[in-house]
């Protein structure tokens, strides 16, 4: 593309070769406000948004970070400063440990099945199926139903003894799994609440982006004689690649920040006897509202904060890469791409070098 | 031209609902004013589980007070309520009147003097020790007792019968007299005849023999926790892990497994506090089996037992007052008792002759008045449950789940319990 770029032509109406003769113009105080108008109304309409961040956003988050640094005591409000002391309590327990392994863990089982799935949903969504509509609602339904009722519904299927699922594994022969007290099993058994909630929605994402490859591209593989799969592999698959990384990015986030289906998962929602199902945001949790300590509560807030952003910065790191492998049709390897770039980058600084000196 | 009009509409209606959202605000706050008792008042009473308070018992109350409306706002579990509580104590959003528990009791205790205190001259009404436990150093009663839970043995006599045990509940209660041995013995024999298991889960026994312990968890005097130190609580921890391995069918308690367990008669035996008979009814209708013996191993045994706060930044302390003295009168107790099985702490309520004449038909008409009434006065221990009370307990059913859903052993189990209990505080 830059190969091709032009430096734009001058508008030779706007550009006059001297200064216009100024019309003597009456400035009124109405025009003064029609230009504070012209100035200052974007930021005003765009203000509510940052506003509302500051009060709901920005201030929680800072007044988390004054708290960390303190005994706090929530109820009446007071707290004495006691430095990175919380901090190091965080880091030194062994739950904090177990709930990084169990989050990244629900994660990692949640995600990948759940974007495989929603990959192939949408392929096949995107075929002529005859009541296409009704299709497309129906894998959002999941999404509308409320976490706390998926989850109720998902831990009695998942009971060690009377559940559904065991009762079934025990008719085809098969010995019950403990799913509230192996780690393991619990993880699955929460990922899979998460998936059925979560693939439907990520299904329709990527349906809409499929549905913006132009039509031509497949029209001409089969005329190539590609099949459906090739197509599939050739077309579709690249073509997702940008919202493949956003649909990752927003699971990541929900991934970390998981809390409604392992506090659901049983009654007492702490995360199991021995802290099998405890995530960040639970520990998080039962930290503030279990032990009432808000002090290494928002110590573990900060933590988690800090994760997001590395996670995040990683993501941002792979996408970009990623997105720029999506431009590299051309052959090119990275450096030889380099090596164009500058080259057109000399010829264009030529160019209008003398281009200033012509005029 | 026109878009500019359009704005500085826009821009007077802005201004206009401003103001009138804020005159609105203040007039909103200048009501909050204590009202005489002929004002109109709404009351919220703010509950969880079970405390037998049904609509036309609380419409008692309101045709006494026809300008009273009541609320009743009830959580599910405890555990809802205590979230709830200590988020809004001290703030604002808490009902007028508030039920706590007595676990999470001590918690409260450090915030007495933010709720209301209970006039002097109800003290008299509660037993002694459930008046202690509630006064702070300043001599403040700040919680109205309701129940206390005096504990009796509940079992299916069906599957007693199945194993060749006593069914009859006086049989049963003569068979469990003594001390824990007894109860560990039945279970064997039960185990041996049926293969089955005996009670619910270590967690139960557990707690049935720890609240026999006057300071099992902190020293009373200090406040120091003793937990891990403590020879009696290793013991009781040994003997329970011992005889859960055979006779525990390792449920974890409130889990719907467990709940599930009452009906398909997955254990045999239960300790059973008067509120834990609306559970049972509850959850196994159609059971016609349990039945309860007029007995606890080792004596006489307390689990839990709630009361009522009224905050003091509450809207209407006065009235909140006047309606949790009624609610807490011994007659009210009584109705709440034959409603929920809720046992009454008060010392007149104890007296009355419907509570010793009450029978409830799911159990086969056994006498509950009674029976609890016994198991009250069998109650010679008042544990100590100082401010950590909660979270040491809390860790230790976890430790004995984890021993008995076989993630660890008994050892390794204590041994995490104890560098929990080392990182409180």
């Amino acid at each position: 593309m830059t190969t091709t770029l032009q430096p734009p032509a001058a508008p030779a109406a706007s550009a006059p070769d001297g200064p216009p003769a100024r019309t003597p113009r009456r400035v009124g105080f109405g025009s003064k406000l029609s230009a504070w108008d012209l100035k200052l109304s974007p930021y005003l309409y765009i203000s509510p948004f940052f506003i509302l961040f500051l009060v709901t956003g920005l201030f929680p988050i800072l007044y988390t970070g004054v708290i960390s640094f303190m005994d706090w005591d929530q109820i009446r409000g007071s707290g004495t400063f006691v430095g990175f002391d919380q901090y190091a309590y965080v880091l030194s327990q062994p739950a904090f440990w177990d709930a990084l392994r169990n989050t990244f863990s629900i994660f990692v089982l949640s995600t990948v099945p759940q974007l495989l799935f929603a990959v192939f949903i949408a392929a096949m969504l995107d075929q002529n199926i005859r009541a296409k509509t009704l299709w497309r609602m129906g894998v959002l339904v999941p999404y509308v139903m409320a976490p706390v009722a998926v989850a109720l519904i998902f831990s009695n299927m998942f009971g060690d003894q009377y559940g559904i699922v065991n009762t079934l594994l025990g008719r085809i022969g098969l010995p019950g799994v403990g799913w509230h007290s192996d780690t393991f099993a619990s993880h699955i058994a929460i990922a899979t609440m998460v998936n059925f909630r979560w693939t439907g929605y990520n299904t329709l994402i990527l349906l809409a982006a499929m549905q913006a490859v132009p039509r031509e591209y497949y029209e001409a593989a089969t005329v190539d004689g590609a099949g459906k799969v090739r197509q599939f592999f050739s077309i579709t698959l690249p073509s997702l690649k940008p919202t493949l990384i956003f649909v990752i990015i927003t699971s990541t986030i929900g991934g970390l920040q998981i809390f409604d289906e392992p506090r659901m998962f049983d009654q007492g929602g702490t995360g199991g006897s021995n802290n099998q199902w405890l995530t960040i945001s639970l520990y998080l949790y039962k930290l503030g509202w279990g032990e009432w300590n808000f002090g290494r509560a928002a110590a573990l807030a900060w933590i988690l904060f800090l994760i997001i952003l590395v996670i995040g910065a990683l993501n941002l790191f792979i996408s970009r890469s990623l997105v720029r492998d999506e431009g590299t049709r051309d052959g090119l390897t990275r450096a030889q791409r380099r090596a164009a770039a500058r080259a057109t980058k000399q010829r264009v600084a030529a160019e209008s070098t003398g281009k200033g000196a012509r005029s | 031209m026109k878009s500019r009009a359009l704005r500085r509409v826009a821009l007077a209606a802005a201004v206009a609902s401003t103001s009138a959202l804020v005159l609105a605000g203040c007039s909103g706050g200048g009501g909050a004013a204590a009202g005489s008792s002929d004002e109109e008042v709404t009351l919220t009473v703010a509950t969880f589980n079970d405390f037998g308070y049904t609509d036309e018992l609380l419409n008692a109350y309101t045709a006494e007070h026809p300008n009273v409306k009541i609320v009743h706002n009830r959580a599910a579990k405890s555990n809802d309520a205590r979230a709830n509580y200590f988020q809004k104590l001290g703030k604002s959003g808490l009902a007028d009147i508030e039920a706590i528990e007595v676990d999470w009791l001590p918690e409260v205790m450090k915030y007495s003097d933010l709720l209301a205190p209970v006039p002097d001259d109800l003290k008299s009404r509660w037993l002694d020790w459930k008046v202690k436990a509630a006064t702070d150093p300043s001599g403040n009663l700040v919680g109205y007792g309701t129940d206390i839970g005096p504990e009796a043995i509940c079992y299916r006599s069906d599957l007693f019968e199945a194993a060749g045990l006593p069914s009859e509940p006086a049989d049963v209660a003569a068979a469990l007299q003594g001390d824990w041995s007894k109860y560990f013995e039945m279970g064997d024999k039960y185990v041996a005849a049926t293969g089955k298991p005996f009670f619910d889960s270590a967690s139960s026994v557990y707690q049935g023999m720890i609240n026999q312990v006057e300071a099992a968890y902190e020293n009373p005097d200090s406040g120091e926790i003793t937990a891990t130190t403590n020879p009696e609580v290793k013991k009781i921890y040994t003997e329970t892990l011992d005889a859960s391995k055979t006779q525990s069918a390792h449920f974890e308690q409130w889990s719907t497994d467990w709940y599930a367990g009452m009906a398909n008669g997955a254990f045999a035996t239960l300790s059973c506090p008067g509120w834990m008979l609306t559970q049972i009814e509850g959850n196994a209708p159609e059971v016609s089996g349990w039945k309860i013996a007029d007995v606890f191993p080792n004596g006489g045994g307390n689990w839990g037992g709630s009361y009522l706060t009224v905050p003091a930044n509450g809207p209407h302390v006065a009235e909140a007052q006047a309606l949790a003295d009624w609610l807490t009168s011994p007659e009210q107790q009584v109705k709440f008792f034959q409603q929920a099985g809720t046992f009454p702490s008060q010392v007149d309520a104890l007296k009355s002759t419907d509570l010793l004449d009450a029978k409830n038909a799911y159990f086969n008409d056994a006498p509950i008045g009674e029976i609890f009434t016994n198991r009250a006065n069998a109650v010679t221990v008042t544990p100590f449950k100082g401010q950590y009370y909660f979270q040491v307990n809390d860790a230790m059913s976890k430790a004995l789940l984890r021993v008995d859903q076989n993630t660890q052993d008994a050892q390794t189990s204590w041994d995490q319990w104890v560098s929990q209990v080392e990182a409180i505080g």
